[in-house]
């Protein structure tokens, strides 16, 4: 069987510093995979590399069987990102926005398919304003459209609910819940937001210092490290070598 | 190659101009005043000065082709300077965009936005000094193509800087052209520069560019080896910018300044 994202001995170095060291890991079709670890431990270094943003300089990503680093513009056609460090233009409106990152993926309909998004993500009545007007629960809701754009197969999602209220939230973690199943996604979820995980993701990723230091369905983890959530076992992995 | 994806990127941009009257106004407004300023600079060379028999037209007809140079080297920055401010940077480089259709984009709308500049400033120099900057005739178009050309290349040097560095590299995108202006020849014959600045300043198109202009309105006299000239160096320097980009980009890609250029 293929995996839409097998990730092997992916190694990033910075001069003399190592940012990821030779890690493994595959992502299947309709699954969401959580990578949990400490601000610096290499998440988004990892992800990065699997869009090509950034050079691996050992390893490969392979997307649907084939090399980022050889197709990388055919592959980014099936992919997308979300992350709250990037906006959009703050002086476009969400509509235009959202024409722009159509026209950039090649969507064949955009105004439909924007119009499909704006009610899935209840963005109707702020389409015609400024982005950078928005609230940040509506921004967060356009950047989802931006990155839903292309209909991907392949979504990275970078802390997706962070500084969100509750509402809004509950209704993002819903949201990218169904849309994995109903489209067959594969999603790659870095979060702080241990309930998060243990809710959407079948599997977790745990790094440190550009290690995977463990790895496993939520449960798992809280058994093998006999603790009561998964949050508990986050503390302890990355307490243990340092602070205890 | 995409269309599509070129006019997105277009797209981008004319959004943004267009629903912002400032930036309409600013793009218009420092070439209105350059040509005012350098206008009533003219006249006063033209009352006192018997170097020229038509110093006005030159004056102004230099510094309105300078100011096209100036306008499309900036514009084509600013074009770049936008995605880093807005922090839209890593966005439209995880889109399937290849680096030939981020820099025809930048091309086209840089040429518009220094066309939206440049226009009422050259209409308003026939009914205030009399001057029509068409009086160059046919040479004009390969002297404003020849000065497009140069103002990209820089355009490009510039952005594979920020490519490269990122924000820091922005006063270099400001000040690039004042860097060159005085080896351009803009409004003074070479042969006013030193021995050594005149090897250098002849291994830029704009000697020759300017050179043209001048002769054809003081001399009445086109001469085409100016023009071939500037278009064999320009090729050379578009040439050299092309490459410092992909190679820039390749390095971003391999140091992480495509990450977090924004920031």
């Amino acid at each position: 069987m293929q995996y839409p994202i097998v990730v092997k001995n992916l190694s990033k170095n910075y001069s003399n510093k190592a940012a990821v060291k030779n890690i493994n890991f595959k992502i299947n079709k309709n699954e969401i995979l959580g990578l949990l670890g400490p601000n610096g431990c290499g998440k988004t270094t990892t992800i990065a590399m699997m869009l090509g943003l950034l050079k691996p300089t050992n390893g490969i990503v392979l997307i649907d069987g084939e090399d980022i680093e050889k197709k990388r513009i055919q592959l980014l056609h099936k992919m997308n990102f979300i992350s709250p460090y990037i906006e959009l233009p703050k002086k476009l409106t969400v509509k235009e926005n959202l024409i722009v990152y159509g026209k950039l993926y090649g969507v064949k309909k955009v105004l439909l398919r924007i119009d499909y998004l704006s009610e899935k993500l209840r963005l109707t009545e702020f389409l015609d304003k400024k982005t950078g007007e928005l609230s940040s629960g509506q921004k967060n809701r356009v950047s989802l459209a931006k990155a839903l754009i292309n209909d991907p197969k392949i979504l990275f999602l970078d802390e997706p609910t962070a500084s969100l209220d509750p509402e809004t939230g509950d209704f993002v973690r819903t949201f990218i819940e169904k849309l994995s199943k109903e489209r067959e996604m594969s999603i790659l979820l870095a979060s702080h937001n241990m309930d998060e995980v243990k809710r959407l993701c079948k599997n977790v990723l745990m790094m440190k210092d550009g290690l995977l230091i463990d790895q496993g369905t939520p449960n798992e983890l809280i058994k093998k490290h006999g603790k009561i959530n998964l949050e508990e076992v986050f503390l302890k992995l990355n307490r243990t070598s340092n602070e205890f | 190659m995409s269309f599509n994806r070129i006019y997105g990127l277009f797209l981008r941009h004319f959004f943004l101009i267009k629903s912002s009257l400032p930036r309409i106004l600013d793009l218009i407004y420092w070439p209105t005043i350059q040509i005012i300023l350098w206008g009533f600079i003219s006249l006063f060379f033209s009352t006192y000065s018997n170097y020229y028999n038509n110093t006005l037209g030159v004056i102004l007809t230099c510094a309105i082709l300078y100011d096209f140079l100036f306008r499309s080297s900036i514009s084509f920055n600013m074009l770049f300077l936008e995605e880093i401010w807005s922090r839209n940077f890593t966005n439209l480089f995880i889109a399937p965009m290849r680096i030939s259709e981020i820099i025809i984009s930048l091309v086209v709308t840089a040429l518009i936005r220094t066309l939206i500049g440049l226009v009422p400033a050259i209409l308003i120099t026939s009914p205030l000094f009399g001057i029509s900057i068409l009086n160059l005739g046919i040479p004009l178009f390969f002297l404003f193509l020849s000065l497009y050309i140069f103002g990209i290349t820089l355009g490009l040097f510039v952005s594979s800087g920020l490519l490269r560095y990122g924000p820091a590299f922005e006063n270099i995108a400001w000040s690039s052209l004042f860097l060159l202006a005085p080896l351009g020849c803009i409004y003074y014959p070479i042969e006013i520069l030193p021995d050594i600045l005149q090897t250098m300043a002849k291994a830029l198109p704009l000697v020759y560019i300017f050179e043209e202009a001048r002769s054809i309105l003081v001399n009445q006299y086109v001469d085409y080896t100016n023009i071939k000239n500037a278009f064999v160096l320009n090729i050379f320097y578009l040439f050299i910018g092309i490459v410092l980009f992909y190679y820039s980009f390749k390095q971003a890609r391999k140091k992480g300044s495509l990450i977090n250029i924004g920031e």
